[in-house]
């Protein structure tokens, strides 16, 4: 089976050949943008069948088991439902604010898409700023979250909103130290040199006690960042009904909750790559059989497992913690965990000055 | 600093809660005012279900009206019903079957343990926790499991009738009571794990909405509320009616007032009728299940009053007879109303989060409040 860096290979070949070096570019950007919608719609439909299946499990239930092949094809049906439905703008609502926000959250997890390698050398973008990218990037979406909630004209959306923006700028410092503490291991911005600098080894082993802190200090800032449970002050179900996209309905409310399920994957990749390896394959130290079996299997594959791995950590907290209150939750990120972050990354840079790291 | 508290000025926040809403169980409707976060005011509007039922109870018989005194506090029908027949027997002065007593006892206390699953349940939901919701119901099914052979119902039982109750129990049933205990205590464990001991559960609750024991008796609070805030006020123990007398138990009661102790309140209420319900279900002594009664009752001129400790804590059944076959006037006492009474005293300077925890730790039902 010939793999995704050979396919994307022979796509690249055949595009340089056939088309002018103009032509050919544009037609790769195409190919490009459809396969991340494309990818964009399968792992929407992917992860909320997975949570519904993974909640279900967690509560004595079946989850859905109905429409399609055991019931994978439940949230085609939710989708086409919402498609169907009216798109109701409230009355006194900043119309164009309240329209264009979705779309802001949206391209936001889409831009995101770009620097996170599936495979070896499958990458769309290996910019060498990427994680700076990353940190970048993710702060444009509080500013959707927050449009949608001034702008529907509603209280509930109004204190959703302001929730989340002080939320995810908050804990948006202790996951860029987090990450900012492989990057001092690794010594580059670089994704693909962040990877490659775990040939032997993970950051996650390699990297001793401060590495396991900062990995543990990115996982609760990340689900805090994307607005999962036990940090779901945004949306606050029993607080707040639905927090900012209350008003919303049909189809933009639907892209509010791809882009959430969309930014799951995401952070849950980038811990992938930054403490898992990315693609790396499992090694141990000299066992060279055991070494080569794991290289058999394919790069995609160890990436999608890691990141799936620790999709399913996610959502094992969203099921079985309760809500964090909004002044509990500010208080860890100010008291404990950015002082922490802050200690460990000085920690970390003395591991990486020592050379203590294996 | 509470008189600050309670004006609204410019730039206070608003807000509807309910009738629907997520956390009101129901149809509750709160008016909040909010500043920023924090509660400055919570006004209870009622009156969204009211159905008038003392009102209908006035044209409908002694035997017809303590069935609509199911849909009062639904989650406790059996508890409704024994006070209601208690009052109306005491008009009648008949003596009632000791085999009646013990079923109607037990009775009572598999309503409380189903009440308090429940609440546990939606409590856990109210503050964040989706999970334990499924666990508590999937306890409580057996338990309705067992009402539903006994007493045809899941809900609205309709059991107890003046003189005893409406059945016989069902063969099934003492197999059934004693599988379920086995099971159950098991259960606690679980329970404790899952929610009492979770970090983030204790923080939420602990000295959240502080209730001292003399805002406690003040604002008229019975049951669990009462009980958390150190207020000794179990009716079982003070004025025992039925064989409650005979049964051994202890009162839970916790000092600290706040959410958590509520909790734990109930929880310990939960062990304790469990153990009611294991001295007295091997002891139903054979005999009659009810009383012989006319089929018409005339209750004598005057009025009568019982009173019966339910999930939620003091029910009082009120009944004035001009000496016909419906009564005059009836008036109930209901729990939830007064326990509801007590909820912006708890709120004020709390976040919004809080104000849901403490509905949850007062485990309204809004039909009873609303009757």
């Amino acid at each position: 089976m010939p793999s995704l860096e050979e396919i994307s290979k022979s796509v690249h070949d055949l595009l340089t050949t056939a088309l002018p070096p103009v032509m050919a570019l544009l037609t790769g950007f195409l190919i490009a943008g459809l396969l991340v919608i494309g990818l964009f719609t399968v792992l929407g439909l992917v992860l909320v069948f997975m949570e519904r299946k993974v909640s279900a499990y967690m509560q004595i239930r079946v989850g859905p088991n109905r429409v399609g092949f055991k019931g994978t094809a439940q949230t085609l049906a939710d989708t086409l439902k919402l498609v169907l439905k009216e798109g109701l703008t409230p009355s006194g609502s900043d119309k164009f604010l309240f329209n264009l926000a979705p779309f802001l959250v949206l391209i936001t997890s889409m831009l995101l898409m770009a620097p996170i390698p599936f495979a070896r050398n499958f990458q769309m973008w290996d910019l060498n700023i990427g994680v700076l990218y990353i940190t970048a990037i993710s702060s444009i979406s509080v500013i959707g979250i927050l449009m949608a909630g001034w702008s529907s004209n509603n209280k509930y959306s109004l204190l959703g909103a302001m929730r989340s923006g002080a939320q995810i700028v908050s804990y948006e410092l202790s996951a860029g130290m987090a990450i900012l503490t492989v990057v001092v291991l690794s010594g580059s911005l670089k994704i693909s040199d962040i990877i490659l600098s775990q040939q032997n080894g993970w950051w996650i082993f390699k990297g001793h006690i401060p590495v396991i802190i900062s990995f543990v200090i990115f996982i609760i800032a990340v689900t805090a960042e994307t607005n999962r449970a036990p940090f779901d002050m945004a949306e606050a179900e029993s607080e707040l009904t639905a927090g900012f996209h209350t008003e919303y309905s049909g189809m933009k409310f639907a892209l509010f909750f791809l882009a959430e399920y969309v930014n799951i994957f995401i952070v849950c990749a980038i811990g992938a790559v930054l403490f898992l390896g990315g693609w790396m394959p499992f090694h141990i130290g000299s066992w060279g059989a055991f070494n080569r079996v794991m290289d058999y299997i394919p790069s995609s594959v160890w990436f999608m497992s890691k990141t799936f791995f620790l999709i399913f950590v996610i959502m094992w907290f969203r099921w079985t913690f309760p809500r964090l209150r909004i002044d509990q939750l500010l208080n860890l990120e100010w008291k404990y965990l950015l002082p922490i972050s802050l200690f460990n990354l000085l920690l970390v840079t003395l591991v990486a000055i020592m050379g203590w790291y294996f | 600093m509470l008189e600050e508290l309670g004006t609204t000025e410019q730039g206070d926040l608003i807000i509807n809660v309910g009738p629907q809403h997520p956390s009101t169980h129901g149809v509750l409707h709160l008016v909040i005012t909010l500043n920023g976060e924090t509660i400055k005011k919570v006004e209870p509007h009622l009156g969204y279900i009211h159905r008038s039922i003392e009102k209908m109870c006035e044209s409908l018989t002694y035997r017809q009206f303590i069935y609509v005194t199911s849909r009062m506090d639904y989650l406790s029908s059996h508890i409704n019903n024994h006070g209601c027949a208690l009052a109306v027997e005491q008009g009648m002065q008949v003596e009632v079957p000791l085999r009646a007593q013990y079923i109607r006892v037990i009775m009572d206390e598999l309503t409380r343990l189903a009440s308090h699953q429940l609440w546990w349940g939606a409590m856990a939901m109210d503050v964040g926790a989706i999970t334990p919701f499924f666990h508590a119901f999937r306890e409580r099914e057996m338990i309705n499991d067992i009402m539903e052979e006994t007493c045809g119902a899941r809900l609205t039982m309709n059991y107890m009738v003046p003189g005893g109750v409406a059945m016989d129990l069902h063969p099934n049933f003492r197999k059934g009571v004693k599988d379920f205990i086995r099971l159950f205590k098991s259960k606690f464990d679980e329970y404790d794990e899952l929610v009492t001991h979770n970090v983030i559960f204790r923080q939420r609750m602990e000295h959240v909405g502080i209730l001292s024991g003399q805002d406690a008796i003040s604002y008229g609070t019975s049951g669990p509320v009462a009980r958390a805030s150190g207020v000794s006020c179990d009716v079982r123990k003070w004025m025992p009616y039925d064989i409650y007398k005979q049964v051994e138990f202890t009162e839970a009661l916790e000092t600290a007032g706040d959410c958590f102790a509520r909790y734990l309140v109930r929880m310990h209420e939960m062990k304790q009728s469990l153990s009611i319900v294991e001295q007295l279900i091997d002891a139903i002594p054979e005999g009659d299940f009810q009383a012989k009664t006319k089929a018409v009752i005339k209750l004598p001129k005057g009025e009568f009053y019982s009173v019966v400790e339910t999930a939620r804590g003091e029910l009082g059944v009120y009944i004035i007879s001009e000496g016909g076959t419906t009564p005059y006037r009836i008036k109930f006492r209901s729990p939830g109303f007064s326990n509801l009474s007590a909820l912006d005293h708890m709120a004020r300077g709390g976040k919004i989060g809080d104000l849901v925890a403490i509905m949850g730790t007062l485990d309204l039902v809004i039909p009873d409040i609303d009757r």
